[in-house]
Parts: C-alpha cells; structure tokens; sequence
C-alpha cells in the first residue's frame, strides 16, 4: 500500500474529503456485497446439496486428485522449461550467428503464439502425423514449448544484468568464452533469477490449468466435471478460483520476500517478472530504472 | 497449403473478430485499470482496499477459470448476456489487473517534485493524479502496456471455450471440418505473428513519439 504520490499529508480539506469519501466508498461497497448476497440466496445458490459435494470427502478427494494432477503437469513442465530455457539463453548469447538465430527464432515464434493453439495442437494435431502422445505429454510439451522461451529471455537478461567486470575478470585470468559463463557468469546470474524463476512457476500452474481444453483431469477439469455433475458451476468454479487464488497469492508473497531479501543482501536487483505477462516489461521497466510491480504492497 | 488458400476468407474474418475483441478489451481495460491504479495509490482507504482486492484476486486466477466461472456460472443468478460480451467483460477485468499494476509502477516512477508542486499549486489529489501525475505515468511504461496488448491478442484465443468467433475457433472449425491439422494450424500461427508483429513494431514507434525525453 503505497502512497508516494502525496508528497505531502493532506490538509484540513483534504482530509476532510478523504474521510467522506471512505465513509462513502464503505456504504457503496457493503451495499454491493448485500446485493450480491441477496441475489444469490434469491436464486438458491446458497442451498446446501449445491455445496455439499465440497463438504464430503469423495468431492474433495476427486478435486483433490485434480490439484495434484495440475501440479505434476506444472513441476515436470516447470524442470524441462528451465533445461530448454537455459539452453536458449545461452544459445542466443553464443557468438556465431548460426547458433543465434535459430534460438532466436524459436523465442520469437512461441512467445507469440496462444498457449491454447499449442497445447491444442500437441494434444490432436501431432497425432494426425503420427506422433502418439498421452494427453498428459501434450499438455506438457505445449507448456514446455512457451514456457522455455520465456525463460530463456529471463536466463538472458540474468546473464546481461551481472557486471561485466566479472566476466572482464574471468578473460584476464586466461579462461575462455564458455569457461566464463559457465564457471563465472552463470552461477552468479541464476541466484539473482530465482524469484523470476518461480514467478514464472506461479504462471505456469495457472496455465496448467488450459488441460481442461483437452480433457486432462486436472484441476480445473475436475472442477467442471462437478459443475456439470452436480449442477453447480458457479460454486465449483468459486471454489477452484479460491482455490488458485489462494495458491498462486502465497507463491506471489514469497517471491516478494525474495527479491527483498535479494536486494539487501547482494545489494543487486533481482530480475523481476512479477506481475505483468511479457518479458519486455522486465528490460523496459529496468531501462526506465523503475520499481516494478510486485514491491512495496 | 491449399487448404488454407481455401478457407483465406474464413482466416481474415477471424483475424477481424480477434482484432475486434482485442482492441475493445484492451481500451476498456485501460481505462479500468487506470481507475483502479488510481484506487491503489489513493490516500482513502477502503479505495486502496477494494484495488488491492480486486488485482490480487483477478491476477492470481487463469482466465480460462474467469471464462468458465463468468460464462457458466454467473447466469444462474440471472445474470444472462451474449457470449461475445461475457468474452469482453472477463477479458477486460483479466487484463486491467495488469494495467493496474503497470500503470502503478508508472505512478510510483513519476518524481516526488511533480506531487509536491501540483500540492504546492493547490491541486486536488483526483486533480494531481490526473493532470499531473498520470500524463507523465502512462508515457513512461508505453512499452509495458504494448506488452500486455500482445499478450491479450494471445489470450483472445481463450475465448474460443465459450463458442466467439476468433481466429483460434476459425482454426478449429477448419481442422475439424477438413481434418487436415498442419497447414490449417501453421496456418492460424501465421495469422496471430501477422497480428502481434505489427502491434510490436507500433508500439515501438508509439513509445518513441510519446517517451518523456529527460
């Protein structure tokens, strides 16, 4: 919660108009929530066998079984992401271009894509050619596919970001190009990555979620199948929203706290990718050397 | 190939519907998320609460589930629209948590010395913010918004689940009509890099025009 935009405290008028406005702004609200309520209760939603499924252990252990399913696809995703990915970065920073623009190319063309074409199309076009795939590998290789490039622009902005005295240094002592980001550059960059990096993860658990597209029994296929089921989708689908909600928000609050950390203990700024979509943000907010979502509230 | 020639006219009226769907979203959404990043740096308090909930809540949940939970669920309190504005509204509340919080950072980049001068003068805070502050906020993060365009022309496709017409739904309906995957799909990945290209070299220019030289 921040409020550097006031320089100063407010005066007399000031104050006095900040506090009819919460006045205001309180009633508006609980007004709306009364509605809300009224509304639902109106339309029954509020009955008991429409939560129930929620309340015995056969609905939560199904939604449950879900959740776990959404994490595997997420963790395994999230392992292979990161091989690519390095594996990117590093290629988009090799000196030959023949190496350069492939990487290049790939970064380019899955970042630009909707995840959705390519989970879709991993899960029912590759096997049209012949390729057979569990529906499981489709949503992970979709995920992969998108998620490595992402992370290969993270990996890359980490290793441009470290001071180039280092990598200076590394060359004065005779080692040579692969030897120094290896030995010098790499391990330094990736502590400074890590709350990108899971950052990242907490994107990719939400993204987990597109397997309903193609019917992988994950979480939120589950919470559809209940909706379906038991007739009630507007609570099945509140229940799956607290649910990531309440998941991705505690991922999101430990990566605060990292980067906090990060930068008073190395007195470096983490590469930050909180909050907004696109890895342009990350160069674009670290060029205009200003603080980027996800600090101070 | 051909049958992407084939269906040419059936591709370019789905560009149009995610163009369209695109742009609206993202103009809504840029004026909710400017009000709610206004919320959030607000010296009232319930304001700053009631935005703070709202991108907490809105950012950490897929939009495929605020697709689902608008589309399925919310008509069982009576609420009923046409799918393509449903599509609209859950698109604009996605993206305008990320508007919010750029245009955030934007707000908290803008130098004390412009606040305490428009204080100095005699500006209200609804006035500091919107004549002062936000003017110098929103050219400083250009680049960031362009982003977060490019990452709605992508999320357009989500809309498919609830049956608008998009370029993603035009290349399903092709696939599954014709059964021919690989054309029909390098075909539709085409289409969305004849899409975000563009958006990304305008938003290049725009950010030159309109970046504050300091």
């Amino acid at each position: 919660m921040t409020a550097p935009v006031l320089a100063d405290a407010l005066g007399p008028r000031g104050r006095r108009q900040a506090r009819i406005l919460s006045v205001v702004s309180v009633v508006v609200i609980g007004a709306v929530l009364v509605v809300a309520i009224l509304r639902l209760s109106a339309k029954g939603q509020f009955d008991a066998d429409l939560w129930k499924p929620f309340t015995i252990w056969e609905g939560q252990k199904f939604l449950l079984l879900g959740l776990w399913n959404s994490v595997q696809a997420a963790a395994v995703a999230m392992t292979l992401s990161v091989v690519v990915g390095a594996v990117l970065a590093l290629a988009r920073l090799a000196r030959t271009r023949l190496i350069r623009l492939p990487a290049a190319i790939y970064v380019e063309l899955f970042r630009a894509l909707p995840l959705y074409l390519l989970i879709f199309y991993c899960a029912f076009g590759l096997p049209q050619s012949g390729i057979d795939i569990t529906l499981f590998q489709a949503l992970v290789l979709g995920l992969t596919l998108y998620n490595s490039a992402i992370l290969g622009e993270i990996f890359r902005a980490g290793i441009r970001s470290l001071d180039r005295g280092q990598s200076e240094a590394a060359y004065a002592v005779g080692m040579g190009y692969w030897q120094a980001m290896l030995l010098v550059v790499v391990p330094q960059a990736l502590r400074r990555m890590i709350p990108a990096i899971i950052s990242q993860l907490v994107t990719l658990f939400k993204d987990s979620s597109l397997g309903i597209i193609i019917a992988y029994e994950e979480f939120l296929r589950r919470s559809e199948i209940t909706g379906v089921f038991f007739q009630n989708p507007l609570q099945a689908f509140l229940v799956a929203a607290l649910v990531y909600i309440a998941i991705c928000y505690t991922l999101s609050r430990l990566v605060r706290r990292l980067e906090v950390r990060q930068r008073r203990r190395y007195k470096a700024d983490a590469i930050q990718v909180t909050g907004v979509e696109d890895l342009a943000v990350v160069g674009a907010l670290a060029a205009a050397d200003m603080p980027t979502p996800g600090e101070a509230g | 190939m051909s049958v992407v020639l084939d269906n040419l006219d059936l591709y370019l009226l789905g560009m149009r519907d995610t163009v369209v769907l695109t742009v609206v979203s993202f103009a809504l959404a840029f004026l909710v998320g400017v009000v709610v990043a206004g919320f959030r740096v607000s010296p009232v308090p319930p304001l700053r609460a009631v935005g703070a909930f709202y991108v907490n809540t809105a950012r950490n949940t897929p939009l495929i589930l605020l697709l689902f939970l608008f589309y399925f669920g919310f008509p069982k309190v009576g609420l009923n629209f046409a799918p393509f504005t449903w599509a609209v509204m859950v698109l604009t509340i996605y993206t305008a948590t990320f508007v919010a919080e750029t245009v955030r950072a934007g707000i908290n980049s803008v130098s004390q010395g412009q606040g305490e001068a428009a204080r100095a003068l005699g500006l209200s805070f609804p006035q500091m913010l919107g004549l002062v502050v936000l003017p110098q906020a929103i050219r400083t993060v250009i680049q960031p918004l362009g982003s977060i365009f490019i990452a709605l022309i992508r999320n357009s496709a989500l809309v498919t689940v609830i049956s608008v017409s998009n370029l993603s739904k035009t290349a399903d309906q092709i696939a599954t009509d014709t059964a021919i995957f690989v054309p029909v799909y390098l075909g539709v990945a085409v289409a969305y890099l004849l899409l975000t290209l563009p958006s990304g070299l305008a938003v290049g220019y725009l950010e030159r025009r309109l970046a504050i030289k300091r």
